[in-house]
């Protein structure tokens, strides 16, 4: 009796286990090929927009787009655990509060970073709050709340992927990219 | 009805055989004071196997920590049953305890795997069992008799046979794993061109919770691993992030940002009878349920650096938790509700710490430079955690006394985010 119970619980638990792994296998791969379909262009976005900087440079019609204009910077760096806007990026910042509020119908998404140090929930918070900490300085210059999205990314990806500050620093950031790019 | 049970899991068996994902494989650094001498005697068989199940007991309580396994092919008796057993040469070979055992062949390809443990020095029967599986099934029913083993000689349960759920990242995809506690047998569960973490099992370890920004922002996730099936937890503006079940397994704390700070949450499994839990301007986040339900642990920066407080699930005012050390985040609980473990940074280096909660007493237990997202064995024995070696992302296993340490290490992509699922019945 007590054999028979074992064996059965035994069997049920490897029946549990049985479905489980069947499942994992199936249904998520269906879903993993429509998604990569769907999204395989996206994750470039800042780099996209370099790219097209260069090919706009002649024509020069977007200052989004103009090299030499500074509305094409797009990245405001921070220190390490700050969301503080520091001053050297203040004309950057400025110069797209000015945009916004001449182009009513632009809109941007602010997307928050960090580096790779410490856990990645509390850094995709940290990338939240600086690209809050940006969206508070364009409110102030004008910039209306309907036109700002602000995201993160936290840690998950990284401009640079060395692990020294030079690059660390690099990925402590907010960009702004303009709906649309 | 056991006969129809035993053949439909023949045919589910027969689907489900599908090659794995590559296997971790382990390294094992240090070993308790107190080791029990241990000898498990290779089975009888015939044939071939697809499994070495004493082996793999073997290196299941190994694993442990808590066992010194024994040398078994110098002795001059292999035996597989009572009658066969002279205690007198494995006394000499000091074992306390030994394990006997034997797999035959069944009708139908099947096989009976028995077992007996023994006290050699009082020379008797500890317990035995029989199991009458498929080939297939060695592997797991070798993990299960481990924790048979595990339990008559601690007291305590084991965990062998238990599973771990953790994050692949290879050639810019990233793959969510569910894998035996041992790393072997590794099943895909999501695998996506967009970054996937935080992980989370629910408490009867048939869910998992998880966040993937395949939708370009961070979304929560809940996916059945007995159906497959998924569906969207939180998808509100903004980010949608940090998992964390309710005991009962009816509720979640999870984190949004409403286009502002990261705030807590509670929400229904079902998505439904979404509340605001925290109040405050600063970060709160990394939500984590005491195993009582009444309170949540979570990482909040309103002091000026990440510590963990906590507040009741009614939203009482915060209490701080953490105060040694400017940067402590990523609580979770031992099962028992005494320890909580973090990752704290000393000195610029992220390590895995446990905190006795009655004393506010803290151990460092890792001492490598980027260790992350800490969590228990559901026996609180061990904790599982993600760090860095030569650049690498790997898992590592440390006693909750900080005495034994496993690597987990996958060839050809980082491991992270791992989780360590519930005691299987």
């Amino acid at each position: 009796m007590m054999k028979t119970r074992l064996i059965s619980s035994v069997v049920l638990a490897m029946f549990l286990a049985a479905c489980s792994s069947k499942a994992v296998k199936e249904e998520p791969k269906a879903a993993v090929e429509d998604k990569s379909a769907a999204t395989a262009t996206a994750p470039k976005t800042s780099e996209a927009a370099s790219t097209s900087a260069v090919t706009d440079q002649n024509t020069s019609v977007n200052p989004l787009k103009d090299p030499n204009n500074i509305l094409s910077k797009r990245s405001v760096f921070f220190d390490f655990d700050k969301d503080e806007v520091k001053a050297e990026y203040r004309p950057l910042v400025e110069a797209h509060a000015k945009y916004l509020k001449e182009h009513a119908d632009a809109k941007i998404a602010l997307q928050g970073n960090a580096d790779e140090r410490g856990s990645r929930e509390y850094n995709l918070a940290l990338g939240q709050r600086r690209s809050v900490a940006v969206k508070k300085v364009l409110n102030v210059l004008g910039a209306s709340d309907k036109q700002i999205e602000t995201i993160s990314y936290g840690e998950e990806k990284p401009r640079c992927t060395d692990k020294n500050e030079a690059c660390w620093s690099q990925n402590r950031r907010a960009d702004i990219v303009y709906d649309g790019e | 009805m056991l006969k129809k049970l035993l053949s439909f899991l023949t045919v589910l068996l027969g689907l489900a055989s599908i090659p794995a994902q590559a296997a971790l494989t382990i390294e094992i650094i240090g070993g308790a004071a107190q080791q029990i001498p241990i000898a498990i005697v290779p089975f009888a068989q015939t044939g071939n196997l697809p499994d070495d199940v004493a082996s793999i007991i073997g290196s299941d309580l190994r694993r442990s920590g808590l066992f010194r396994v024994l040398e078994t092919r110098g002795v001059a008796s292999q035996p597989h049953t009572l009658e066969e057993v002279k205690y007198a040469e494995w006394a000499a070979l000091q074992a306390q305890a030994m394990s006997i055992g034997k797999i035959e062949p069944q009708p139908g390809g099947r096989l009976k795997v028995s077992f007996r443990l023994l006290d050699v020095l009082k020379q008797n029967g500890l317990t035995g069992l029989e199991y009458d599986i498929s080939p297939q099934q060695l592997r797991q029913t070798a993990h299960k008799i481990a924790d048979v083993i595990y339990e008559k000689l601690t007291g305590e349960p084991g965990v062998s046979a238990t599973r771990i759920t953790y994050i692949t990242k290879a050639s810019k995809r990233f793959v969510l794993q569910v894998a035996d506690a041992d790393g072997a047998n590794a099943q895909t569960v999501l695998s996506s061109a967009e970054p996937i973490i935080s992980p989370t099992w629910s408490p009867d370890g048939t869910q998992l919770a998880y966040v993937s920004f395949e939708k370009k922002k961070p979304v929560i996730f809940i996916q059945s691993l007995v159906s497959g099936q998924r569906y969207i937890l939180a998808n509100f503006k903004g980010n949608n992030s940090a998992p964390a079940w309710s005991p009962d397994g009816k509720r979640l704390a999870i984190v949004l940002t409403h286009g502002a700070n990261s705030q807590l949450y509670l929400i229904n499994a079902d998505g439904t009878g979404l509340s605001q839990l925290s109040h405050s301007s600063a970060i709160d986040t990394e939500p984590e349920w005491s195993p009582d339900g009444k309170w949540i642990y979570f990482t909040s920066d309103r002091g000026g650096s990440p510590q963990i407080y906590r507040m009741s699930t009614f939203g009482s005012d915060a209490q701080r938790v953490t105060f040694e050390g400017s940067y402590n985040v990523s609580p979770h609980f031992s099962p028992d509700g005494k320890l909580l473990t973090y990752v704290r940074r000393d000195e610029g280096k992220f390590r895995v710490a446990v905190q006795e909660l009655a004393t506010g007493q803290v151990q460092v237990l890792s001492d490598s430079a980027q260790d992350e997202s800490p969590s228990f064995a559901p026996n609180g024995r061990l904790i599982i955690y993600a760090t860095d070696v030569n650049g690498k992302g790997m898992l590592s296993v440390v006693s909750a006394d900080g005495r034994v340490k496993q690597r987990l290490s996958e060839a050809g992509g980082d491991v992270r985010e791992p989780a360590w699922g519930p005691l299987v019945n």
